[in-house]
């Protein structure tokens, strides 16, 4: 919050005072009512010359900012997703599409066997196909149907890399507004115009679709509650205090009703709310609902896909086991010249490691020369095929690589792959390296053997460890959850051993391997009917049933629009790890609203001491003794606590929306810490306030 | 007054010990008889002869129908006895009952209030007083009783709308619960000397040839359940404050003790009912501490400013004394009971208003029979919803989610008490025909007011005596007050029970907000102080405070 978007937000915080808005909010609507009664009073007052006009004006005018502060609150919060919405609008720009007509042209013209038409954009249907060339802007939601194109979907994700969208498979949706850059690409829209991932998007930062969550419901049933209490327990003392010969003026007591009833948390909870959406935009995750943001908090479950999110996507190499006899350097040698020509992650992972033990005193430019010599162009390149499962290199005579008189062979494959080869050849499996092969298995790893055929014998010489490398820190974080009460589910396609190696190295709670996506609805709803709250990520369409199922699903926005469609939030980056944050956003969201919530009631313990002796002190002398804060005369008391109330909530407008610090801990821990915070500083604080405001109010001529 | 603190401590540690002896046993025989499936034979031929099937489990409609409805049917009933007196038998002489007294009188001891607005010993029979008003004592209880089973029930039971059958509830509350412990008590209470005969009031020559007028009757078997069941309605005018009633110190303290006993051992049903003694023991910690903290202040009050020295002060009986009266006044306000061995008009402003603070607190420290429990069951609701947000989650119970309906409940259930006590104040005041029925001069005369309704809304039924409430306009709004502030909340409650018990239950996490412990006690605390008794503030500053606050 600073001072230009405070500026900025006023005119919205003027409009928002209309009666209808504002009856949304029982609390705030109560401050309305009290302040244009406050209004009329304080006018007749004034041409009664009464010599209490002055106070009441004071008093009118500050119960009108109490109004006003709690509209500008709701207006900042909305405001910080104005700015986002204005850009995502630029990329909104209506644009012609090419939309392709059913017949067929005749043979012999352009176009492809189809005609084309040019439509707006916004003429599109559900349906529709349309040619999207480089440097068109795709016009809407759509799956790619034909073709591969690099993509720009900066406009949406804020991402300047390019991406490939191609038809089938996992990558085939594309965003409208987004601009294709290479190629051409045929795509069948999947969104009407108004209703695209674009439009929901403007839309939620904007916050115009938005609706109360649950939790929001309850709380403000309370606190209409909690108001209706006090506007009884205000009126009734009118006729009560009344009978006592004491009775205040009209303003004195909806001063004392304002301050009672719980404004506070009343103007906070719209930008509590806004602001939980808006850390979810700004961390580039996308959520359908409120609501959505309101249960990641309750999540008591996460599944989480393995690959990507648990571990790096690709297995690497971690040791290199030499066979008896063969030294560890041929070993790495002949490890590298397999993997040379192999572009797989877990090719360059076996060079890259290969070099690291042989890099010292050589500059990279000579580890590249070094890669492009060996790799001549008369070295035949043998691919990997899931026949042979072996790749590798053929050496002709008079390589370097190759001292021999005949063509050398180097091959790395799956264990029983290069076995056969090697048998074949006259080579067999020494026994110390089927040894290790098993024991890399038992661990979850991956053996690959390395071997080499000169034209006379085949030879094994060792064995490459695959593994599955657990991204660093993850540990600590499924045991942050773990204290948090979130049990993790690792969901892999790996065999059990594997699968139970990965879980025990990453610590989730449990596994499930060899899992089919029809697996992952049957965990969810295992959970589900045990009463937890399940949350996952997905991409891919048959992921959608259990992103549908789950009660969060987050969708990765490289994944398929059937997936973004059944998701309740969509992560512009494609990043499942984010899932954890989402919780984390959550809880804060709640957290915020609880907080605020005990802050707000415990303030009324003071306004109480400030202004009932205020009230009757004149008649009852002896209630000045509650009086504990000292303020110096009636009027300032009860102005000071008007003034309070206002101020409290502008102060509190950062911490609503910037959210109470959150930590990982459990419940209990939460709990005290927020209790002893904002609810025992709830109590003392206004106590403080009050009386420092009082000190300046009391340098007002009539009041003091 | 000069408070002997060594026996006020010393009477206690007397009842934390007993009590705390009693608890486990009484909550497990409670948790017992709410939870079986046997029928005794005395009930078996009480249901077939009322044609009650007591296999029919109740959806929380159906319950809360049963109860209106045997409710209403016993004001009717013993509206119809009072007016009928003088043609009843048993009624020793006693005439028709003036009808607005008996409605008042009809709805007082239905709704567990025994507010009385009659003079017992010129008003009523033992035929009355027995047939009527004492099977009321019994029956008002065991319905809180089943109140509070049937929301404990709603919070252990999951994915059904039923809540048990309020007819068996009723029974073996009845039965199994509050006659049994109501025949000792009242043989312990014969021991101590309060009298049990049928004869009518005797008139005695005394030496200096004054009359003296004696009363008589079944007077002890009527005090234990007056007591037990958190009732409060005397055999006599002058309550527990009367000889006959209350002879001894050592009868004042087992008295003391039957307010007590039943309320503090339901945390302890609780606990067993939910499967989590721990939750029982921190509902139970809040209720000990409200009630320490309250008699400490009361015994000081007291002490502090009534009379001064030695002297006794007007109202207070002889026989006792500052911690006697400060214990009794203290039980019986923060119970439903309303029973008294000091006449409350006469305390001490400041006590006077601690008194009408234990009322407005909602009576949960323990609270009347049932009516106690489910009252802070409701703030723990409260509680809980502010509680779970703070720790991160959407709140739940017990495994039940509190989302909207549930709160919409809640949040009526905490508006009506205060409303009923209010607007009935100030319409009272307002109105100067009705607020002369307090005749006593500045705060003193509103404070008898406000204590009126806080009583009646609360279904205490004790009294600032100096009002007269006999006459239409306030013996209606108090009748109001009382039927209102009994079976709103009753209806709320069971509402409540219900929306928990169609939940399925949700597992407990590290996550979850403990409800026990004592981080949860503080909180459950901090929220019935502020969201019950901080609604009075300005109406307490009004009368006891500006009484008793003197510069």
């Amino acid at each position: 919050m600073n001072l230009t978007n405070t500026l900025a937000a006023l005119p919205l915080a003027f409009r928002k005072l209309n009666p209808r808005s504002m009856i949304h909010s029982p609390v705030m609507f109560t401050v309305l009512i009290g302040s244009i009664v406050c209004t009329l009073v304080s006018i007749q007052q004034l041409f009664m010359g009464s010599p209490t006009a002055v106070f009441s004006i004071i008093v009118t005018v500050w119960l009108w900012l109490t109004v006003i502060f709690g509209n500008l609150s709701e207006a900042i919060a909305e405001g910080r997703g104005k700015a986002q919405a204005d850009s995502l609008r630029a990329a909104r720009t209506s644009v012609m599409a090419r939309r392709r007509i059913g017949a067929l042209v005749p043979a012999g013209q352009s176009g492809g066997g189809y005609s084309e038409e040019l439509v707006p954009g916004t003429d599109l249907a559900v349906g529709d196909i349309v040619i999207c060339e480089a440097g068109d802007l795709i016009p809407s939601d759509g799956d790619v149907i034909e073709g591969l194109a690099s993509v720009d979907e900066s406009a949406i994700t804020g991402e300047s890399a390019p991406v490939i969208r191609e038809s089938g498979g996992d990558r085939s949706s594309v965003t409208g507004g987004t601009r294709v850059l290479s190629d051409r690409i045929v795509i069948r829209i999947t969104a009407a115009s108004g209703k695209t991932f674009l439009d929901r998007m403007i839309s939620l930062v904007e916050g115009a679709t938005r609706q109360k969550t649950p939790n929001e419901i309850a709380l403000n049933v309370l606190l209409a509650s909690l108001t209706i209490v006090f506007v009884v327990c205000v009126m009734t003392l009118a006729p009560m205090a009344n009978f006592a010969n004491a009775l205040p003026t009209p303003v004195v007591l909806v001063a004392l009703l304002v301050c009672l009833i719980p404004t506070t948390i009343g103007a906070l909870v719209p930008a509590i709310g806004i602001a939980g959406m808006d850390r979810l935009i700004q961390r580039n995750v996308l959520a359908t609902s409120g609501r959505a943001v309101e249960t990641a908090g309750d999540i008591t479950t996460l599944l989480l896909d393995k690959t990507g999110t648990i571990t790096y996507g690709n297995r690497r190499a971690v040791a290199f086991v030499a066979a008896d006899g063969v030294s560890q350097d041929v070993l790495v040698g002949t490890a590298r010249l397999s993997s040379l020509a192999d572009e797989t992650p877990e090719g360059r992972s076996i060079v890259d490691l290969a070099l690291a033990g042989t890099q010292e005193g050589r500059s990279p430019e000579a580890v590249l020369a070094d890669a492009s010599t060996d790799l001549r162009g008369d070295v035949e390149v043998i691919e990997f095929s899931a026949v042979t499962r072996m790749s590798g290199l053929n050496f002709p005579v008079g390589h370097p690589a190759n001292p021999g008189q005949t063509v050398l062979e180097v091959r790395k494959g799956a264990a029983s792959a290069v076995e056969l080869y090697a048998k074949e050849r006259g080579g067999f499996l020494p026994q110390e390296l089927e040894e290790a092969v098993l024991k890399i298995s038992g661990t979850g790893g991956t053996p690959l053997l390395v071997a080499t055929y000169d034209g006379e014998r085949a030879q094994v010489l060792g064995v490459i460890h695959l593994a599955d490398v657990v991204k660093p820190g993850m540990k600590e974080r499924f045991a942050e959850l773990r204290a948090m009460g979130i049990k993790t589910i690792m969901i892999t396609g790996d065999n059990k051993i594997t699968a139970a190696a990965i879980a025990a190295e990453a610590g989730v709670d449990d596994f499930v391997a060899e899992a089919t996506p029809e697996d992952k609805l049957a965990v969810i709803k295992a959970e589900q009917d045990a009463g937890r709250l399940v949350a996952m990520t997905g991409d891919g369409t048959n992921d959608a049933p259990a992103l549908a199922a789950a009660d969060v699903g987050v969708a990765m926005n490289s994944g398929t629009s059937a997936a973004k469609e059944a998701a309740n939030m969509v992560d512009l980056d494609s990043d499942p790890t984010k899932l954890i944050d989402i919780v984390g956003i959550g809880k804060q969201l709640l957290i915020t609203r609880g907080s605020l919530t005990t802050f707000s009631v415990a303030n009324d313990v003071a306004k109480y001491f400030a202004i009932v002796p205020a009230l009757f002190a004149a008649t009852f002398p002896g209630l000045g003794l509650l009086n504990i804060m000292g303020l110096s005369s009636p009027e300032s008391a009860i102005l000071s606590a008007v003034i309070f109330n206002a101020l409290v909530i502008v102060a509190l407008v950062p911490l609503a929306l910037r959210g109470v610090k959150y930590r990982a801990v459990s419940a209990a821990r939460a709990l005290s810490r927020n209790l002893l915070i904002y609810g025992l500083g709830g109590v003392i604080a206004p106590f403080i306030g009050i009386k420092l405001i009082d000190l300046l109010v009391a340098l007002i001529p009539t009041i003091g | 007054m000069v408070l002997n603190v060594f026996s006020l401590i010393t009477q206690v540690v007397v009842l934390i010990v007993v009590l705390a002896v009693l608890h486990q046993p009484m909550g497990k025989y409670l948790a017992a008889t709410f939870t079986s499936h046997k029928h005794l034979a005395v009930e078996r031929g009480l249901y077939k002869l009322s044609g009650v099937d007591p296999q029919a489990d109740q959806h929380w409609k159906v319950y809360l129908r049963s109860l209106i409805a045997f409710s209403v049917v016993s004001i009717l009933v013993i509206f119809a006895g009072l007016l009928l007196q003088g043609v009843l038998p048993f009624n020793q002489g006693m005439g028709a009952v003036d009808p607005w007294v008996a409605m008042n009188t009809a709805v007082s001891f239905v709704t567990n209030t025994n507010w009385q607005t009659y003079v017992p010993e010129t008003t009523l029979g033992f035929g009355a007083q027995m047939l009527l008003l004492a099977v009321q004592n019994f029956l008002s209880a065991a319905v809180g009783l089943a109140v509070v089973v049937a929301l404990i029930r709603g919070l252990v039971r999951a994915e059904t709308r039923n809540l048990g059958n309020f007819w068996v509830d009723l029974t073996r509350g009845t039965f199994r619960v509050l006659l049994p412990l109501a025949v000792i008590g009242a043989v312990v209470l014969l021991i101590t000397g309060v009298i049990q005969n049928w004869g009518g009031t005797d008139i005695h020559t005394l030496v200096t040839g004054a009359q003296q007028t004696v009363p008589g009757g079944p007077v002890a078997s009527q005090e234990a359940i007056k007591l037990l069941g958190t009732n409060g309605g005397g055999y006599f005018n002058a309550n527990s404050a009367h000889p006959f009633e209350n002879p001894t110190a050592f009868s004042n303290l087992f008295e003391i003790l039957l307010i007590l006993v039943i309320p503090f051992a339901l945390p302890a049903m609780y606990g067993r009912m939910v499967g989590d003694k721990r939750q029982g023991y921190t509902l139970l910690t809040v209720m000990v501490a409200f009630w320490l903290a309250s008699t400490a202040l009361m015994a000081w009050a007291i002490a502090a400013f009534s009379g001064t020295g030695t002297s006794i002060g007007e109202g207070f009986e002889q026989r006792f004394g500052v911690a006697p009266s400060a214990l009794f006044a203290t039980a019986t306000t923060l119970t439903s009971t309303g029973a008294v061995n000091v006449a409350h008009d006469s305390l001490p402003p400041l006590a006077g208003g601690l008194a009408m603070l234990n009322m407005m607190l909602g009576e949960i420290a323990p609270g009347g029979v049932g009516s106690g429990l489910y009252g802070l069951l409701v703030l723990s609701v409260v509680a809980v919803f502010i509680g779970g947000l703070m720790v991160g989650r959407t709140p739940e119970y017990l495994g039940k989610k509190i989302g909207a309906p549930q709160m919409k409940l809640v949040a009526l259930y905490i508006l009506v008490t205060p409303a009923l006590v209010l607007l009935g104040t100030a319409i009272t005041v307002a109105i100067p025909a009705i607020s002369a029925a307090a005749p006593a001069e500045g705060p003193h005369g509103f404070s008898e007011i406000l204590y009126a309704f806080t009583s009646a809304a609360n279904n205490n039924g004790s009294a600032f005596g100096g009002i007269t409430s006999s006459g239409p306009a306030l013996a209606s709004m108090l009748a109001v007050a009382m039927f209102v502030g009994r079976f709103l909340p009753i209806a709320l409650v069971l509402a409540l029970a219900g929306s928990l018990a169609k939940q399925r239950k949700i597992p407990e996490t590290a996550g979850t907000l403990a409800t026990h412990g004592p981080l949860f006690a503080a909180l459950l605390g901090g929220v019935c102080l502020i969201l019950t008794a901080l609604t009075y503030f300005p109406a307490l500053a009004l009368g006891p405070a500006a009484e008793g606050l003197l510069k």
